[in-house]
């Protein structure tokens, strides 16, 4: 292999991802990113520095050894290179797919500071996906403890939770209220993100480990937490249920029919597959003027699934194309979506409405929707959020014709696991008061918890890191290394 | 059992194959059917009140059903299910050694069951089914409890034995007049309210929304609290999708997790009512496409 110079490295140019045409994906639920060839992934790989301090890893909330990965890549020993990238992160097809590396790792990428980043996440794409066609590699696992602990929620925080303290040799039982593992990878992102056959994949890795999966399982209902640490022995519990509890806003008209949560919305479209309605039972309906309000990650995947579904069933029915907004009462600049979504969501003719909110829902007489008077805003000063808060104009009301509104206004989390865990103190915003933030050790003895439980709806790479932090104060705590915090 | 379809073609994950397995079944009619189903861990929590969703395989929708019953030691969960759509057309073709491919459970509040003294307890169609754990219950807990129970016809009533043996006294009535008492339940009901005024301190009422709407509008001028139970579109059942929300006087509330028991005087029913309706024309669509399958089926 030919060896780069430093200034040879820096001269070849990032590759883009190749994408899906836009005209042609809004009509499909392929995936809209299609990897990088073996070619483009090894010119890729050549521009990484190798540094001796990375920087690029200290944005890694996993702490994934990146650079040494990249040039195993590039030597060709894709082998190493898994087993580096599996070292730390146990869900690397999900993260390479899903994770904001602009604001992570690449953002710390020394190449960064004067032209573009090394393509991080799409290089760990690569790497896992190799690893998932050859059928996956199960990572090491040390010999049994004997210690049993119970993980609640089978989504990023406790998959990754349940990796690491099974690779430490505990036997780790994973407790999922619905049918698929996954969480909000499966019910949430859709398909042409994230498909679903890689989450079960990478799932179906952990399970290897000897990690056990356990679907259909509401804890707070079929067993509590009191129970889990009882009568069902396990010594220690991690609560990694997220945040799915929808958000509506207190507006007139929020029950009329056609108004409905992201939530609903997406689990009808990505874990029901209501896109493949009738072929699977559950369905989806899309309106012909659909309103999404709210313009984060959640608001851009719900306007893109109507956004295909529309395009779809005029393809089959003829008919117009849908018309699909998003409803924000901020500014372009205030979204909190990945600009890569935004970019895509509008490549693919999603229509944005800043500094707009509804104010009330109009229905017609059989109880469907048919409008939305909306008020214009306008930015103030910085709020709590630092951002600038937005305030209504007087008198700027004006109404739109929707026949479907899609509220993607955050979420929250659900109380249900709480229901007979003495001393798991919740905050007033119903997340899971943790006693260590470093650790997601809680203020119940032997229960640690992570993720969007604990912070509020936020990144699926932060869960992981919290589940990961998590795993590590557990196994601490199993070894007796750690007094036990009562 | 069909257990494929022409154009069966999916992945199915390890998670969606874990049998429910049915272990007794009986059909009460054409369109009712009762399963006896084996989720010992969901037995042992079960309450009367409480719901489970099932999925009869890998492509199907989350059905909610009240527990008709349950056996502790025998570990199973009773349902009873009217043939209404695709899903529970499907699941009406099950048999014994079959099974569902998810159960989930037990889900929402149980019944607040106490010594009230008299209560009546009206089961509608299916509803007879769910409103028995609950007749039982009450007169467990020492009350006299008059049950009225109705169909549309003779055929959709079933279930009056076990109705009688956990009631004082029991009325039977349909629409049509085949059996018992001619008319609707609430007729019976009305009378009841006038000869025991002052008398009957609660009415759980559970049958088709339209039922409970006029059991609530029945009870509602002598002032009885009424109790419904309400069976509304619904996918996780666990408060996520709030697909399941009903208007109440005081705001909106997820029937998954802050029901499904509501006081029926301060339910919207015509929303209510307007929001099952929403997927009319799928579910027409979903039936028409599953009777073709079967009568392929049965050709072949």
């Amino acid at each position: 292999m030919a060896e780069f110079t430093i200034k040879e490295r820096r001269q070849i140019p990032r590759h883009a991802m190749p994408t899906q045409d836009p005209l042609e994906r809004r009509t499909n639920f392929g995936e809209v990113a299609l990897g990088y060839s073996e070619s483009e992934a090894l010119e890729e790989a050549n521009r990484c520095l190798a540094c001796r301090r990375p920087t690029c890893v200290t944005g890694c909330p996993v702490g994934v050894d990146i650079p040494d990965f990249i040039v195993a890549l590039r030597e060709g020993d894709l082998d190493r290179s898994v087993r580096i990238l599996k070292g730390k992160n146990s869900l690397p097809a999900i993260c390479g797919r899903v994770c904001p590396q602009e604001t992570q790792c690449e953002v710390q990428c020394v190449l960064a500071k004067k032209g573009e980043p090394v393509a991080i996440g799409r290089l760990e794409r690569y790497v896992a996906d190799w690893d998932l066609q050859r059928g996956a590699e199960t990572p090491q696992v040390a010999p049994t403890t004997g210690n049993k602990v119970a993980i609640i929620g089978a989504g990023p925080a406790g998959l990754t939770c349940a990796a690491d303290l099974a690779r430490l040799g505990h036997k780790v039982t994973v407790f999922e209220a619905l049918h698929n593992p996954g969480g909000v990878l499966v019910y949430g992102i859709p398909e042409f993100r994230l498909p679903k056959d890689k989450v079960y994949a990478e799932v179906g890795c952990l399970e290897c480990m000897g990690v056990e999966v356990v679907t259909d399982v509401v804890i707070g209902k079929l067993f509590t937490i009191d129970e889990l640490l009882t009568e069902r022995g396990y010594d220690a519990v991690f609560i990694g249920s997220g945040a799915g509890l929808p958000t509506f806003m207190r507006i007139p008209g929020i029950n009329y029919n056609g108004v409905l949560s992201a939530n609903e919305f997406l689990t009808r479209v990505n874990l029901m597959k209501g896109y493949q309605f009738p072929e699977y039972d559950t369905p989806v309906k899309i309106g012909r003027r659909v309103a999404v309000v709210g313009a984060g990650n959640v608001a851009m995947d719900s306007a893109r699934c109507a956004l295909r579904l529309g395009w779809r069933r005029a393809k089959l029915e003829g008919g117009q194309p849908p018309d699909v907004h998003i409803v924000y009462r901020r500014s372009a600049a205030e979204v909190p979506a990945r600009a890569e979504e935004v970019h895509h969501a509008r490549e693919e003719g999603v229509i944005f409405d800043f500094l707009t909110n509804p104010v009330e829902i109009y229905g017609d007489d059989k109880g469907n929707v048919r409008g939305m008077r909306c008020i214009r805003m306008e930015l103030g000063d910085p709020d709590a959020s630092g951002r600038r808060s937005p305030i209504p104009i007087e008198n700027s009301e004006f109404d739109m014709e929707v026949d479907q509104v899609i509220m993607a206004l955050g979420t929250s989390p659900n109380p249900l696991v709480f229901r007979n865990a003495a001393g798991l103190e919740r905050t007033r915003h119903g997340t899971v008061r943790v006693a260590d933030a470093e650790t997601g050790l809680t203020t119940k003895a032997h229960v640690w918890a992570g993720g969007d439980v604990v912070t509020g709806a936020a990144t699926v790479i932060s869960a992981m890191g919290a589940g990961k932090a998590a795993a590590a104060d557990i196994d601490r705590y199993l070894k007796g290394e750690k007094a036990e915090a009562e | 059992m069909l257990t494929y379809l022409p154009s069966r073609r999916s992945s199915i994950t390890r998670w969606e194959v874990q049998v429910y397995e049915i272990i007794e079944k009986q059909v009460f009619s054409d369109v009712t059917k009762m399963v006896v189903v084996r989720a010992p861990e969901v037995a042992h929590k079960a309450k009367a009140g409480e719901f489970v969703i099932v999925r009869v395989d890998e492509r199907g929708e989350r059905i909610p059903l009240t527990i008709a019953d349950f056996d502790r030691e025998q570990g199973t969960v009773t349902l009873i299910f009217q043939e209404v759509g695709k899903s529970t057309m499907q699941m009406g073709m099950l048999e014994v050694g079959d099974g569902f491919a998810n159960l989930v459970g037990p889900l929402g509040h149980a019944t607040e069951v106490e010594n009230l003294g008299t209560v009546a307890c009206v089961g509608g169609g299916v509803g007879i089914a769910p409103i028995y754990p609950i007749a039982r219950a009450l007169k467990e807990a020492g009350n006299y409890v008059i049950s009225i129970i109705g169909a549309r016809t003779q055929s959709l009533l079933f279930w009056e034995d076990k109705m009688r043996a956990v009631s004082d006294e029991l009325v039977a009535c349909t629409d049509d007049g085949s059996y018992g008492r001619h008319g609707l339940v609430t007729a019976p009901l009305k009378e009841v309210l006038e000869a025991r005024s002052g008398e009957i301190q609660r009415v759980w009422a559970i049958g088709p929304a339209i039922m409970m709407k006029f059991v609530a509008r029945t009870t509602e001028p002598y002032g009885v609290k009424t109790i419904v139970s309400l069976n509304t579109i619904m996918i996780d059942g666990t408060g996520m999708c709030g697909g399941c929300r009903v208007q109440l006087k005081a705001g909106a509330q997820f029937v998954c997790v802050d029901g499904p028991e509501f006081d029926g005087h301060l339910v919207d029913w015509d929303l209510l009512l307007a929001r099952q309706s929403f997927y009319r024309v799928e579910e027409q669509e979903a039936v028409e496409r599953w009777q073709q399958l079967v009568r392929l089926e049965n050709v072949a």
